[in-house]
């Protein structure tokens, strides 16, 4: 053991025991981030504050919430909404943040297709970010149910249907899942394990892993440039602090970040307080009853694409599976799917930045047609904007950026 | 010496590597058991139905295993479906689970037009719960079931039933 003096003050008597100062260095002051990216880059940690709203609001929840069919629906609407000082707060803010965090998530994503930062040595970023958005999508989901209010009642019975499609096994495979023949109270207490526990921590690991992955690679920048890190940061180690490139995390990159942040949280609490609605469904009000479906279901906005494309082959039912399957994984693959080398933001890279923005517009399309009732010429718009999206990731993309490496001689 | 070392090393590691597949196997088995349904759902009782009130063209939906079950009274003018009627007495019965063959929505069932129509997807069923239009995959699926005198036993699986289902 190191030998241990008399400490002349809290950080030195830290230091001494668990290496403070080295650990703050490597994680905030000598953390280096580009200087040249913009606000749009904030958005990660505007994810952490919502992530952090989420994890205290659902606390809260948690201490009222019932995880019993016949409990649940009173417990959320009737004591928590009701009963409890400013319980209605913590609902909004856990189904506003739990919204909002899908925006800021698509944001985020696509300001990273934009930029290119998914290749070229950040491939394993972007996996484990995807990753995190498939965590989300199942914790968003599992925790979309414990109201137990008639959509999430046949939110729940849809998705865990789509297991029953798995060949041979399927069937089985979904009374499993539920513990029942039907969605029941073993499924609603295994779901609310899975959303206050197990998910949370898992969630918890893969952004650290997600802060990790950033490490060797460094963020990207808004020209796509490459940076010497090493010599940027000796640079500004100097004092040489206008010519290098490079600016610690802390205390300056994150003073901008936190401006970012503190506006957000303002839309944010405005949202909460004066316009939760949106992220609440009025068909959730009324108790969940097995035994009579909602005249038209639909999931919350940020899921409609995929679901969408799963009913977008509305002929037939396998079809819809697999590209359903296809749509959720595909994004994964987008470093390997992208053939060229170049790393660029999209508007200096002609057929990309195309490609971009009818993918935009195709989703944003898949989006809307989501949540409109998929009878008559519905049927058939889902139906294009569908085999679009799967053409454009599929075939668009590997195809023009071949091009593109071709023409930059690779 | 050093020979020995190395495959006294090699004994601890197949030991080891044994003890953990035993636990890691074991450890799955319990995981899964646990999660699958309980004896007290699985057991979960028959249900009975008394069709000697049924007028004709009369729709009823009992409740099976928590599922919605329906069961029609055909009409003379209503089609027959060979693979799928269900004949107590002189009667002929549609009966179903009703939930869509699709993604499990449950369809509606409309006098007037003597159809199935899923909501979720836009699926349609005829009164046989055959799937005519949309996503649904297959018709609705038959629940097992024992004819005994007038009534419908739901859950047991009677020589009619496995006729209808060996046919189809
Ligand atoms: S669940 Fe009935 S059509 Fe999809």
């Amino acid at each position: 053991m190191a030998e241990i003096r008399k400490a002349d003050g809290i950080v030195d008597w830290l230091d001494q025991r668990i290496a403070i100062r080295p650990l703050m260095k490597v994680l905030m002051t000598e953390y280096w981030i580009p200087k040249n990216i913009n606000f749009l880059w904030a958005m990660g940690v505007v994810l952490v504050v919502l992530f952090t709203l989420l994890v205290v609001s659902g606390l809260f929840l948690l201490m009222y919430y019932k995880p019993d069919t016949k409990l649940a629906f009173d417990s959320v609407n009737y004591t928590i909404m009701q009963e409890v000082e400013y319980g209605w707060l913590w609902r909004h803010l856990h189904a506003v943040s739990a919204s909002v965090c899908f925006l800021i998530i698509y944001i985020h994503m696509f300001v990273g297709i934009y930029y290119g930062s998914y290749k070229k040595g950040r491939e394993m970023i972007w996996i484990t970010g995807m990753l995190l958005f498939v965590l989300f999508s199942a914790e968003a989901f599992s925790g979309y149910m414990l109201p137990w209010g008639q959509m999430s009642y046949w939110a729940a019975a849809v998705i865990t249907n789509l297991f029953s499609a798995i060949p041979v096994i399927g069937p089985d495979l979904v009374i499993w899942i539920r513990g029942n023949f039907i969605v029941s109270d073993a499924t609603l207490t295994r779901f609310f394990m899975l959303h206050v526990v197990l998910l949370p921590v898992i969630i918890i690991a893969v952004i650290v892993m997600h802060f990790y992955t950033l490490r060797i690679p460094h963020v990207n920048n808004a020209y796509g440039e490459e940076i010497d890190f090493e010599k940027e940061a000796e640079k500004f180690k100097a004092g040489n602090k206008k010519e290098s490139k490079v600016i610690p995390f802390w205390p300056m990159f994150l003073s901008k970040d936190f401006f970012v942040a503190s506006f957000f949280l303002a839309i944010l609490f405005y949202l909460t307080c004066y316009h939760y609605s949106f992220a609440l469904d009025p068909i959730n009000f009324d108790p969940a009853d097995h035994l009579k479906t909602p005249p038209h279901i639909y999931p919350e906005w940020y899921f409609l694409w995929s679901y969408e494309v799963l009913r977008g082959f509305f002929f037939s039912a396998d079809l819809g599976l697999i590209a359903f399957g296809i749509a959720n994984v595909i994004f994964v693959l987008l470093p390997w799917l992208d053939r060229s080398n170049v790393v660029a933001p999209a508007h200096k890279r002609p057929a990309f930045m195309v490609w971009y923005w009818v993918l935009i517009a195709d989703m944003i399309v898949l989006t809307i047609w989501g949540k409109l009732p998929p009878t008559g010429v519905n049927a058939y718009i889902g139906f294009v904007a569908s085999i679009l999206f799967l053409f454009l990731l599929l075939v668009a993309l590997p195809v023009i950026t071949k091009l593109e490496a071709k023409k930059n001689g690779q | 010496m050093g020979e020995k070392e190395v495959s006294r090393r090699d004994f601890l590691g197949m030991t080891l590597g044994g003890v953990a597949a035993v636990g890691v196997g074991a450890s799955l088995v319990a995981m899964k058991s646990s999660w699958d349904p309980l004896p007290s759902v699985v057991s979960a009782g028959f249900t009975t139905v008394d069709l000697s009130s049924m007028q004709d063209g009369e729709y009823r939906q009992v409740e099976y295993r928590g599922n919605p079950v329906y069961i029609i009274k055909k009409t003379a003018e209503m089609k027959k479906c060979e693979d799928r009627d269900v004949v107590v007495g002189n009667a002929d019965y549609s009966v179903g689970i009703q939930i869509c063959t699709h993604l499990g929505c449950i369809p509606s069932y409309s006098a007037d037009t003597t159809e199935f129509h899923c909501a979720c997807h836009g699926g349609k069923f005829d009164a046989c719960g055959k799937n005519t239009f949309g996503p649904p995959p297959t018709p609705m699926t038959i629940p097992p079931f024992k004819i005994d005198g007038q009534k419908l036993v739901l859950g047991e699986e009677g020589p009619e039933y496995l006729k209808l289902v060996n046919k189809a």
